[in-house]
């Protein structure tokens, strides 16, 4: 289970999160959004210890983040954020496996080949499994890195910008199985996400964040609404409901 | 995954090249004090040195999250070069083990500063981190040149900083086995570097302690450049060339590449030595000047292939 209470981050004057206090579901998805800057990525990042904190706290099923040692947290969440042009030539495979190295600390056992079987065959990578990273796709190497996550078997995932990079058909793959890792895997998901269809039409509670605050939390009939859209990023939006989900339009 | 291939085809290589650094050169090569004091000597050091800069190559490679930096293009030579410069200076008659140790320390703090400037680098593009790691060197040898030459010692300024092997004889290379250790420890931890090689955010999500494991690398790469640079003198672009060249055919994950890495880098190594030897025969091309043209040719011919599959 994941909570904040008062997460701050400051740089300087400027403030970036000012006092999260947040209590996540279990087993569930959940959607952070909130416009350019808001501080998403800082309140994914310190949670999951890759940036310290200037005041308040973090915990994972109880676990100060900021006091707990690197590989025991390692065992019970699981990160990621877009990598930008990682140098090592790495094949799918092997990036999966280093997925269970807070398990096996480099040695495989036949419950880690299993396991990196199962999240290779989850996102469909067996084919491209001996392939370099930098030899596949972009949407293919995000699938890589979400197998990686997935092999290392966490009960809290966070995911900073899943969809980055993936065209309408691979994005809305990736939340299906997203979605799935929830569903089938009692996984607790927690992903920033920029596209507010996906995050209403996939999350069990979204929480929406402006100018490193949380404005509102709560299911996607609670958040999708134009009242609390207008109140996060400022524009004006339609909601529609299609096929039982409420999407926005706010193109034009 | 190495093809199987090249798993024979290395080590077979490698005898052969060695076989040949144990014949070629001045005076009767069957004569078993020549071969005993100077061409065994020598060719271990060859395979010694070679190796342990390849290996600190692909460490640097990884940790520093770039493929163009290697010891010569990071700092790392210079400064070690300039902590020999200035034991010799303070404490002339110390032992080779304490002088190596200065230089260690030296290409440490060099090092550590490279990775500190390249932090606060708002931009990092691809070829401008080698190029910061150049200018630092640039910067720290002018200083070695300046006080070398105040105090009339360009001559040993210069033997350290062209490798050069002709001059190692039994008793005079052994120092060299420490890069043999020292290789055997990165092995050691080969995942851990490997996954630091990820990026600091992936390490840190594996449950590693990124800066330990950094520090730990750096470390062994100081400790193998100072090391060489004390016994043979500098040798360029060995540790940029086949790291580069191994991780194409066999990617990076070192619990696979590492012994690569090291046979290659000694074979290179190994070959241009030879090639020194008979050109000019009987004179000799310092291994440092061959490995500049071998490698300039080699390290050009792998930009523009990169460039072409990543464009």
């Amino acid at each position: 289970m994941i909570e904040t209470r008062d997460l701050t981050r400051r740089y300087g004057d400027t403030v970036v999160v000012d006092g999260v206090s947040l209590r996540m579901p279990e087993r569930a998805f959940v959607s952070v959004i909130g416009a350019n800057g808001a501080g998403k990525s800082s309140v994914l990042s310190m949670i999951s210890r890759l940036l310290p904190m200037s005041a308040g706290r973090a915990f994972v099923d109880g676990l100060d983040v900021s006091a707990t040692p690197g590989d025991v947290l390692a065992r019970r969440l699981g990160i990621l954020r877009q990598e930008h042009g990682v140098t090592a030539r790495v094949t799918i495979r092997d990036l999966v496996a280093f997925g269970r190295y807070p398990h096996s600390k480099g040695r495989l056992t036949e419950a880690d080949r299993a396991r990196i079987a199962d999240a290779l065959a989850f996102l469909d990578l067996e084919p491209l499994a001996e392939r370099f990273l930098d030899e596949v796709s972009g949407g293919q190497r995000q699938r890589a890195y979400i197998a990686m996550v997935l092999a290392q078997d966490t009960d809290c995932i966070l995911l900073d910008e899943p969809l980055n990079n993936l065209d309408m058909r691979h994005a809305a793959a990736m939340m299906g199985l997203l979605r799935r890792a929830v569903d089938e895997r009692g996984r607790t998901i927690v992903a920033v996400l920029h596209d507010i269809n996906f995050a209403s039409c996939y999350s069990d509670q979204i929480v929406a964040m402006r100018d490193g605050k949380v404005v509102a939390v709560g299911p996607p009939e609670e958040i999708v609404t134009p009242e609390v859209l207008r109140a996060v990023y400022g524009i004006d939006v339609e909601v529609v409901t299609v096929k039982g989900y409420r999407t926005v339009f706010f193109y034009r | 995954m190495a093809p199987p291939s090249l798993r024979i085809l290395l080590p077979a290589a490698l005898v052969v090249l060695a076989a040949a650094s144990l014949l070629v050169g001045v005076g009767d090569a069957g004569g078993p004090e020549i071969l005993l004091a100077s061409r065994v000597p020598r060719t271990l050091a060859l395979i010694l040195a070679g190796a342990g800069m390849a290996v600190a190559g692909v460490i640097m490679q990884l940790v520093a999250q770039n493929r163009f930096v290697e010891p010569s293009t990071a700092g790392t030579a210079e400064s070690a070069t300039l902590g020999m410069l200035l034991v010799t200076l303070l404490a002339p008659g110390a032992p080779v083990v304490v002088k190596m140790l200065a230089a260690t320390a030296s290409a440490l703090a060099g090092t550590v500063l490279f990775l500190r400037i390249l932090r606060a680098m708002p931009l990092r593009a691809r070829l401008t981190v080698p190029l910061v790691g150049i200018m630092l060197g640039g910067v720290v040898g002018a200083a070695s040149t300046f006080i070398a030459y105040r105090n009339d010692m360009l001559q040993f300024l210069g033997t350290w900083q062209a490798g050069d092997f002709s001059t190692v004889l039994r008793g005079r290379y052994e120092l060299l086995w420490l890069a043999a250790l020292l290789t055997l420890a990165a092995y050691a931890m080969a995942d851990r570097i490997t996954i630091a090689g990820l990026g600091r955010d992936a390490a840190i999500n594996l449950g590693l302690d990124h800066r330990r494991v950094v520090a730990a690398a750096i470390a062994i790469v100081a400790m193998i450049t100072a090391v060489t640079i004390a016994t043979v003198g500098a040798i360029p672009f060995l540790g940029l060339v086949v790291p580069n060249l191994v991780a194409m055919v066999a990617g990076d994950n070192l619990r696979r590449s590492l012994p690569l890495v090291a046979a290659s880098g000694a074979g290179l190594l190994l070959l241009c030595d030879v090639l020194g030897r008979v050109i000019r025969f009987p004179y000799e091309i310092p291994v440092g000047t061959m490995m500049g043209v071998v490698g300039s040719a080699l390290f050009l011919v792998l930009l523009l292939r990169r460039d072409s599959r990543h464009a």
